[in-house]
């Protein structure tokens, strides 16, 4: 018998036509995800602009209208177009959340990377600052941050950061930690290198995968935050189309029957998260698949 | 040789030591937070005047702020008042919640049993629809139910569990009729057991069902990985009836890692808790962070965010003693 060698189990399928049929769903999966999305943004960024009135228009001739030809998704309870309205909550909940993910990798690489690379007393003292966040529920520390400072966007996106940028830096620091042990880091320093140079020529660029891919893992989640704070009336300020505004709305609405005001804006929302999941959980697979487990989010 | 030379101390000494250890280091998560939450406060635009006056605020006389000014402390240095603080809530003087009208140690104690109440049902339900879905879907793996159960689970991740509560009210409540969509009780009724009852099912559902999706997957898959241990594979070779072979020997070891993963499962039970109080008028201190955060009630913001970081550390310490009692190859004190 010849002699086995231990391989991954996505390895050995390789070939095999299990191993393509999982790949095979694996990448229908990444491309449903990439196409709904991209529908997702295009509709997001043209319907708001194209709608004939705005989506903050009020018309209380059209009040608490159902689905039909001229209102797609309905009317709200000021006679404002739903489906206007509900991307353009989309488009804000995307932008937040794109701004959040750039926040949080920065916040993360910078801290993973410092707490990697100097190891010794800085590295414990980070990672006890890591836990001492994750020890608070994120909503809690959210609702905390953002009803000092209420109605901004900016709160918003603070608090959003603050409570993510934990996984980027988990992240970062054991792939720093792997790659100083790595032949030529050593020769960098041996040859005389600065500290500062071997982290921004080696280290940093060799991390820049690593952070992009817990950048795209962090987007559901701040779209789920931001949404979940502007429900609770804490979030984005009213006047803002908002999913989480447009549902704390429709919670008075559900009671008068008013179905349409719930189940297109949560519908939305649902399916953006999905597909953004979708795709980083693919993008995952592919790219670390050794780190499955700790990048579960 | 001694067969128990992996534990060298008795257990109850080991687990003791566990418990203590972990106090001592939750202290200083706690007062790290404390510090936080105070200098947020501190150095946010709002001032703790406006909470103390309300609206009079702006009929008062300039003299009679400054006063109250000087009667609080407003004016002390940062860490004087933070000392004064954590000195009262070390001695049981919470402060007071302007959003409810009294001490923040009354509101605790009126609405921390309805949490409670609405949370532990919550994770039980949580835990029984894990268990079940759990077991039958990696026993029949591959099968349409593990398929249908899979998929639904995975769906579910992406599912905020306030827009669950809406679609388990419109379907139950305004749909069907069958159940009350807010309070504990009808309108001003007694709190009576069987009243209770009926208004606790949607909430409790909902929050349970809202928790589940990723513990019958974890499930499932610690089932999937002990379903190919040698002592499972020796069982069914002995022709052990199935049903004693999945719970007699498989389940056993799934449970493990299960009960772990239900304690460090709390921050997500109380962000679901904060939104389904919310959706429910639930009288709970959830809801309660929720208003508090709305007017900008500090005192009462503060130590409910403690309260909620204290109860992840139990649920973490509670879910190493549980995976300490139930595993003897697990060093207790480690």
């Amino acid at each position: 018998m010849a002699e086995q060698t231990w391989r991954p189990a996505a390895r050995r399928r390789a070939g095999t036509p299990r191993g393509r049929a999982v790949e095979g769903r694996a990448h229908a999966r990444l491309v449903v995800g990439v196409a709904v999305l991209a529908v997702l943004v295009v509709a997001a960024v043209v319907v708001p602009w194209l709608a004939p009135s705005g989506e903050q228009f009020f018309d209380y001739t059209q009040v608490r209208q159902g689905p039909s030809g001229e209102h797609l998704f309905g009317t709200d309870q000021a006679g404002r177009d739903l489906f206007a309205r509900s991307l353009a909550g989309l488009r804000i909940s995307l932008i937040v959340a794109v701004i959040c993910a750039l926040g949080s990798i920065t916040l993360g690489t910078l801290i993973g990377a410092v707490a990697g690379f100097l190891g010794g007393w800085p590295d414990r003292l980070l990672m006890r600052l890591l836990d001492t966040v994750n020890a608070v529920p994120h909503l809690l520390l959210g609702i905390v941050i953002v009803a000092l400072y209420r109605g901004s966007m900016t709160a918003v996106i603070v608090s959003i950061v603050v409570t993510h940028w934990t996984t980027v830096a988990r992240i970062v620091r054991g792939e720093v930690l792997s790659l100083r042990q790595q032949p030529f880091v050593d020769a960098a320093i041996s040859g005389g290198a600065s500290q500062l140079h071997v982290v921004r020529r080696h280290v940093l660029p060799a991390v820049v995968p690593q952070a992009a891919l817990s950048a795209v893992l962090v987007l559901p989640h701040a779209v789920w935050h931001e949404t979940a704070l502007s429900f609770l009336g804490l979030g984005l300020p009213p006047h803002m189309a908002s999913i989480g505004n447009i549902l704390s709305d429709a919670r008075s609405e559900l009671l008068l029957g008013g179905w349409w005001v719930v189940v297109f804006p949560s519908a939305l929302l649902v399916v953006t998260t999905l597909a953004t999941a979708g795709i980083a959980g693919t993008l995952r697979d592919r790219l670390v698949p050794r780190r499955r487990s700790e990048l579960a989010l | 040789m001694s067969a128990r030379t992996h534990a060298t101390t008795p257990r109850g000494e080991a687990i003791a030591r566990l418990v203590a250890r972990r106090l001592a280091m939750a202290i200083p998560v706690l007062i790290v937070i404390a510090g936080g939450v105070f200098l947020l406060g501190a150095a946010s635009p709002f001032d703790p005047i406006h909470q103390y006056y309300g609206v009079d605020v702006f009929s008062a006389g300039e003299q009679q702020l400054e006063q109250t000014r000087e009667q609080l402390g407003l004016d002390d240095p940062v860490h004087v008042q933070f000392g004064r603080w954590i000195g009262g809530l070390l001695t049981g003087d919470l402060g007071t919640s302007r959003v409810f009208h009294q001490p923040v140690a009354d509101v605790l104690a009126e609405r921390l049993p309805w949490t409670l109440l609405l949370a532990g049902t919550g994770i039980v339900v949580a835990a029984l629809l894990a268990l079940v879905l759990g077991i039958v879907t990696a026993w029949r793996q591959g099968g349409w139910l593990d398929r249908t159960v899979t998929a639904i689970g995975q769906g579910m991740e992406g599912l905020p569990s306030f827009v669950l509560a809406f679609v388990a009210i419109l379907v139950f409540s305004v749909g069907l009729g069958w159940l009350p969509v807010a309070g504990v009780t009808d309108g001003d009724a007694e709190a009576t057991f069987g009243q209770v009852a009926r208004h606790l099912v949607l909430p409790a559902l909902v929050l349970g069902a809202s928790q589940s999706p990723w513990l019958v997957l974890h499930l499932r898959q610690s089932l999937l990985t002990s379903l190919a241990d040698d002592h499972v594979i020796g069982a069914r070779a002995r022709g052990l009836p199935e049903r004693l072979v999945v719970t007699g020997h498989a389940l056993p070891t799934a449970l493990l890692p299960f009960l772990n993963v239900l304690g460090t499962r709390v921050p997500e039970l109380v962000t679901g808790a904060v939104l389904v109080e919310t959706v429910f008028s639930w009288p709970g201190v959830a809801s309660a962070m929720v208003e508090a955060g709305l007017a900008v009630d500090y005192p009462l913001l503060a130590v409910l965010a403690l309260l909620a970081t204290a109860a992840v550390l139990l649920g973490s310490l509670l879910a190493d003693i549980a995976t300490a009692l139930t595993d003897p190859r697990v060093r207790a004190d480690g």
